[in-house]
């Protein structure tokens, strides 16, 4: 299904990942005009769904302001030749939310798991099969486990049909020499496309990105701007810029998404995406992107130092989709702060 | 009156059920039934001294003669393949699976609503662990709009079955916060954690307050309702004291101003997976609870 023209396959995921930057308030002017500024630039995969992947709109990951498959339909009637991708998480989203989605005109659903446990992906990752759309297995949180323990993941996965695998660095916590590692491992191992999705907390993403490409790599994630989880994921303009410089065939035009991010998604952007302290501290102690927003709020709201509740999150080993956790922690450090007090 | 029982399933639901059922002098356990006969439950189940025969469903129909309750533990196919055959052959089930063929019980809400329906359902565990806290919110405020939960079990806590049937756990929970729960939209989400030492289960109720709630009326209810799970349940707790947020909200079930926080912890008692399998405990005892209200019931009636 990869384009046989280009060196990797880019999947833009502006309107899932990104979706965490700005708490999920998508419009359907804004998927308009996002979708439209890819699919011209030549991106062949649009991902778009809640941040925490289809049914994620939640107390727990934010509700999002519009349904997001009012915004899924929409973006499939602006694709032009670009396919839209959904994500979903097994737990928090239904294999019932693929047949739906399939209707609107997804043609690739990707199902994502922690990365120790693909094995809950099996009656997802089936049904798109049976729905007839591209199925990629999403490990998440691979830093948390080894090259040989993610091999022995990814093959479930394949087992169950998938078409092709991703290892997501989704506490942008991997220096280059861990992503090539896990990549190279995998490559060797399975018979399927491997792809990479970066974060850029340490500032790491658009470079373990060529790494990952240059392992052997097949597909590659990016957002517009950066926009999303954390300090931001790997920018697909900049992706595509420096594929440029090294002779990599994209196939899409990095001028037109540098139109894109500058014209259309900065302007939305209710921050720009830098690597601040706390969005350093997610990479550095290997804490879920999108819990930033939610660690902020608490911290406000229960007067706690935010970079105090990340580093706990990171202690306790907490995974993506725990946002609860924040407020435990949150509650705990404001009795421990008011206990020292006395 | 002392009730015949037969567990189906020797994973780790049905092997914790048959440790407490070996404590309990209203249920006697005839046989622990699986199909493996490599599996480390039946094996448990002979050093126990109970018959543990490997053919399945089928057994418990075979002997229908000598059993009164089956307790079904193994996965909501399997069951939704053989509740007919129980309830023909007059044996009353119990399922702890999410397959939600019979009416649901939650037993500090209905425990005494269904003890005559020939199949029970037991929801989940995550459905266990929170439905009271929903209702307790409920049963204090006028209207619940919309109720969530988030379960988080260990990794190694969670066997084939739930891992193989995870939409069945998330959509039974959700019904269970709506039907019996009382709220009028649900979520329910449920996570895997690998981390080791395994965690302790997690779950955390997050309910929309319309205008108006009496706050501390919620938060009062939440603990009374607590100690009335941790009746059954010892290693249910509190992990923080529950906390009222202001919002607003934009819930699938219309805005609301707050939201109640209730984070919760179960400690397993160890009788079969470590202690920080409290999944597997909330849902075994929950059972047994169930069981033995019937059992009691059925002996103030005369035959």
């Amino acid at each position: 299904m990869t384009n046989s023209s280009v060196d990797y396959r880019l999947i833009d995921s502006t309107l899932r990942d990104g979706s965490h930057a700005i708490s999920h308030q998508y419009d359907e002017d804004d998927v308009i005009a996002i979708v439209r500024g890819l699919s011209t630039a030549g991106v062949q995969v649009i991902e778009i769904a809640h941040g925490d992947g289809l049914g994620g709109s939640s107390f727990n990951y934010g509700f999002s302001k519009v349904d997001e498959k009012e915004l899924i339909a929409r973006a499939c009637q602006e694709a032009g030749d670009s396919t839209i991708a959904c994500l979903l998480l097994p737990g928090v989203g239904l294999a019932d939310d693929l047949k739906d989605v399939k209707e609107l005109g997804v043609g690739m659903a990707r199902i994502a798991t922690h990365c120790t446990e693909a094995d809950i992906s099996e009656q997802h990752i089936q049904m798109a099969k049976k729905l007839d759309m591209e199925a990629i297995g999403f490990l998440m949180m691979a830093h948390m486990n080894s090259p040989e323990g993610l091999v022995e993941q990814a093959l479930l996965m394949q087992s169950y049909g998938a078409d092709a695998i991703y290892i997501a660095d989704s506490a942008g916590a991997m220096t280059t020499e861990d992503v090539q590692r896990r990549v190279s491992a995998l490559v060797k191992a399975l018979d399927i496309p491997l792809g990479v999705h970066a974060h850029n907390n340490l500032a790491m993403a658009v470079s373990n990105s060529i790494a990952a490409y240059q392992e052997g790599a097949a597909n590659l994630d990016g957002t517009s701007a950066g926009l999303g989880a954390g300090a931001g994921n790997c920018p697909t303009e900049i992706l595509a810029a420096v594929s440029n410089k090294y002779g990599i065939e994209t196939g899409v035009d990095a001028l037109k998404l540098m139109d894109v991010a500058e014209e259309v998604v900065r302007p939305i952007m209710p921050r720009q995406q830098v690597i601040d302290r706390a969005g350093l501290i997610l990479g550095y102690a290997g804490v879920y992107g999108s819990f930033l927003l939610h660690s902020q709020k608490a911290a406000e709201r229960y007067d706690v130092p935010q970079a105090e509740i990340l580093m706990e999150l990171g202690r306790r080993q907490v995974v993506g989709g725990q946002e609860d956790m924040i407020i435990d922690v949150a509650l705990e450090l404001a009795r421990k702060h008011a206990e020292a007090n006395e | 009156m002392t009730l015949r029982c037969a567990i189906v399933g020797s994973g780790n639901i049905g092997t914790d059920l048959m440790y407490k059922m070996l404590r309990s002098n209203m249920l006697e356990l005839v046989a622990l039934v699986g199909i493996d006969p490599e599996s480390d439950g039946l094996a448990r189940a002979k050093d126990s001294g109970i018959e543990a025969p490997h053919s399945g469903p089928q057994w418990v129909i075979d002997n229908a003669a000598d059993i009164d309750m089956v307790f079904d533990a193994t996965s909501a196919y399997v069951h939704m393949r053989h509740h007919a055959d129980y309830a023909s052959a007059g044996i009353t089930a119990i399922d702890l699976t999410p397959a939600a063929r019979g009416p649901k019980v939650i037993p500090p809400v209905n425990l005494y609503e269904h003890l005559d329906a020939p199949n029970i359902n037991m929801v989940t565990c995550g459905g266990q662990a929170t439905t009271p806290m929903v209702y307790a919110i409920r049963r204090v405020i006028e209207s619940l709009p919309y109720a969530e939960m988030v379960s988080t079990v260990a990794s190694r806590s969670a066997g084939p079955g739930t891992r193989q049937n995870i939409d069945e756990f998330t959509k039974t929970t959700s019904t269970a916060l709506r039907e019996i729960g009382g709220a009028t939209k649900s979520k329910a989400i449920i996570i895997l954690n690998p981390a080791e030492p395994p965690i302790l289960m997690r779950n955390t109720v997050f309910a929309g307050l319309p205008e108006g709630s009496d706050h501390q009326a919620v938060l009062d209810s939440v603990h009374e309702m607590v100690d009335e799970v941790a009746r059954y349940v010892p290693g249910y707790r509190l992990k923080n004291p529950p906390v009222v947020e202001t919002g607003p909200f934009f819930t699938p079930g219309g805005e609301v101003p707050h939201r109640a926080v209730v984070l919760l912890e179960v400690e397993g008692a160890g009788d079969y997976l470590p202690t920080y399998a409290g999944n597997l405990d909330i849902m075994t005892a929950a059972a047994m609870r169930v069981g033995e209200a019937i059992a009691t019931a059925k002996s103030k009636v005369p035959a």
